[in-house]
């Protein structure tokens, strides 16, 4: 089953990575590759982005005449994805296991973050007698 | 997925243009053609290793990709009850060795300027001229693009259509299009040796190597083409930048900047060949952007210390560049070369300009750059918030690590307050 572990961070909370310093940034990063390395070794791996800052975000909605508006930016909104992962697993207890140790990332002096991971299972196609 | 040994790989993508190119000149049809080579290269990747390679192994493709033509056409043309299908009249397969004797190097070049035909958008050229021409398989390149397999091969397709839909025909573009669309071709190679280069860094996953892919195809046009200053300068280009490569990334997959590089990790026997080639064809005369560029990284290159480098000679070229191309690139490389030989407040002034004329007012390599000048001028705090802010806007990750880490580092020096500066 594939779930879908999203990293939520406040936009005005502690995950403010450049303003930390240097080693704990890098701590930071060597933690992610981590995950990452060790998903894609016990084959659980099926996907993983970050997300550009949200100071980039637009939201956007067809218009009447079907053309794009678009709204923001919004540097200030309270949460924002950051980025996600996407494993197949054996069953939610080991996406939930995968989530936490993802959320415990290491923050400014070492402590963890203990950042909101949302986990959602991924639709699947309809099984073969379905059809 | 694995792929075949390498000994068979490598025979396949060097035959792959020459048997579509054989093929393309008997049903014409160029997507269909492509269709049948890629398939013929997949039943040789299974079946060589297997089976050894034929004596022949050009006329092995050709012969397998024929008859895969001739099977779709037949069952095209079943299904429609299509009857003009010219295709089939001379459906026959012709013994390979007929095919064989008319080796057309040619055919290699048609080919290149019809996958970077200037109708199609740069993705879609890169696309199908790693599969025409470099002959590997949509999985290989959708892969290497990080996308479904599926969504690369509709891109080919849709590419293909494009070509079909222009209707340019399977042959060398006429004196009057030939520069235009030699260019358009070498800027396609030029994209996807950048494509490697700049994604070459960490993951450590099973990708191609584009930046390789992209050498051995510049290389073959080099040899089919040895005569043209901008196809040699180009090659020499990537000789020079992919020399460094090795030194470009940390242990973690980091951006090691070109100043903090270990010298002794650069490739010194590509630095040497990218050197002569560039020099032979500077002595030729005309000069052009890929030959400018190319001299540029051999000067980088051939410093033994970034102290050493000959930064007025880097100004010389980039002034020159800057006049050849209106490239706000090139006036952002200007602007570093110009702050080592006037000082930073000179390079922070280009920059000023350069912010006024708005054509970078979304990159983030505009800030970047101002960072590293108002760092080399001493002025941290105003360098932290550039840093900072092309660390916002870049889509890079190991961009982004790099930006950030470099302000953290600035920020701690001046906390600090040691002006221990480098």
């Amino acid at each position: 089953m594939k779930y879908i572990l999203m990293m939520h961070t406040k936009g005005t909370g502690p995950y403010q990575i450049a303003t930390w310093p240097k080693k704990d940034i890098q701590a930071h990063i060597a933690f992610m590759r981590a995950i990452n390395k060790k998903l894609r070794e016990s084959g659980e791996f099926v996907g993983a982005e970050g997300l550009s800052g949200p100071d980039q975000a637009k939201l956007v909605r067809a218009g009447a005449d079907g053309t794009p508006v678009t709204d923001g930016v919004f540097p200030e909104s309270k949460e924002f994805l950051a980025g996600y992962w996407i494993v197949d697993v054996e069953s939610p207890t080991r996406a939930y296991a995968i989530a936490s140790e993802a959320s415990a990332a290491p923050g400014p002096g070492g402590v963890p973050l203990n950042m909101d991971i949302e986990v959602r299972e991924v639709m699947s196609g309809p099984p073969p007698d379905f059809l | 997925m694995t792929g075949p040994e390498p000994r068979v790989e490598r025979l396949l993508r060097e035959h792959a243009p020459q048997v579509l190119g054989a093929v393309m000149r008997r049903y014409r049809d160029f997507a269909a053609s492509e269709d049948a080579v890629q398939e013929a290269l997949m039943a040789a990747a299974q079946q060589w290793p297997r089976e050894g390679v034929p004596d022949n192994p050009r006329g092995w493709l050709i012969q397998v990709a024929s008859r895969r033509m001739v099977d779709a056409v037949r069952s095209e043309t079943a299904r429609r009850q299509r009857e003009s299908v010219a295709a089939l009249e001379i459906g026959q397969v012709v013994a390979a060795a007929s095919v064989e004797s008319a080796p057309d190097q040619d055919e290699t070049l048609i080919l290149l300027f019809m996958c970077c035909h200037p109708a199609l958008t740069a993705p879609s050229a890169i696309a199908l001229t790693l599969r025409a021409v470099g002959g590997l398989t949509t999985a290989q390149i959708a892969n290497a693009f990080l996308v479904p397999e599926a969504t690369m091969a509709q891109r080919i397709s849709r590419a293909k259509q494009t070509i079909k839909g222009s209707g340019v025909p399977f042959q060398l573009p006429t004196a009057k299009d030939r520069a235009e669309r030699l260019s358009a071709a070498l800027h396609v190679l030029y994209l996807i040796f950048n494509e490697g280069y700049t994604t070459s860094v960490g993951a450590g996953l099973q990708r191609l190597d584009m930046a390789s892919e992209a050498i051995r195809l510049t290389r073959s046009v080099y040899e089919l083409m040895p005569g043209d200053a901008e196809v040699a300068g180009l090659l020499a280009l990537m000789l020079l930048t992919d020399a460094r490569r090795l030194a470009r990334t940390g242990p973690n997959g980091e951006l090691v900047p070109l100043p903090e590089q270990d010298r002794s990790h650069w490739d010194r026997s590509q630095i040497a060949e990218g050197v002569a080639l560039l020099t032979a064809t500077l002595a030729r005369g005309s000069v052009g952007q890929y030959q400018l560029q190319a001299a540029v990284a051999a000067v980088h290159d051939e410093a033994a210390r970034h102290e050493d480098t000959d930064w007025p000679q880097i100004l010389a070229l980039y002034s020159l560049l800057e006049r050849m191309s209106d490239n706000p690139i090139v006036t952002l490389n200007r602007a570093i070369a110009l702050a080592m030989v006037q000082g930073p407040a000179a390079g922070l002034e280009l920059l000023a300009s350069l912010a006024a004329d708005g054509r970078l007012a979304n990159s983030h390599r505009l800030d970047a750059v101002r960072g590293h000048l108002l760092e080399l001028a001493g002025q941290s705090p105003a360098a932290v918030s550039a840093y900072q802010a092309a660390a916002n806007r870049t889509t890079n990750t190991a961009e982004r690590n790099y930006l950030l880490t470099r302000a953290a580092t600035l920020r701690e020096s001046q906390s600090e307050a040691t002006l221990d500066r480098d």
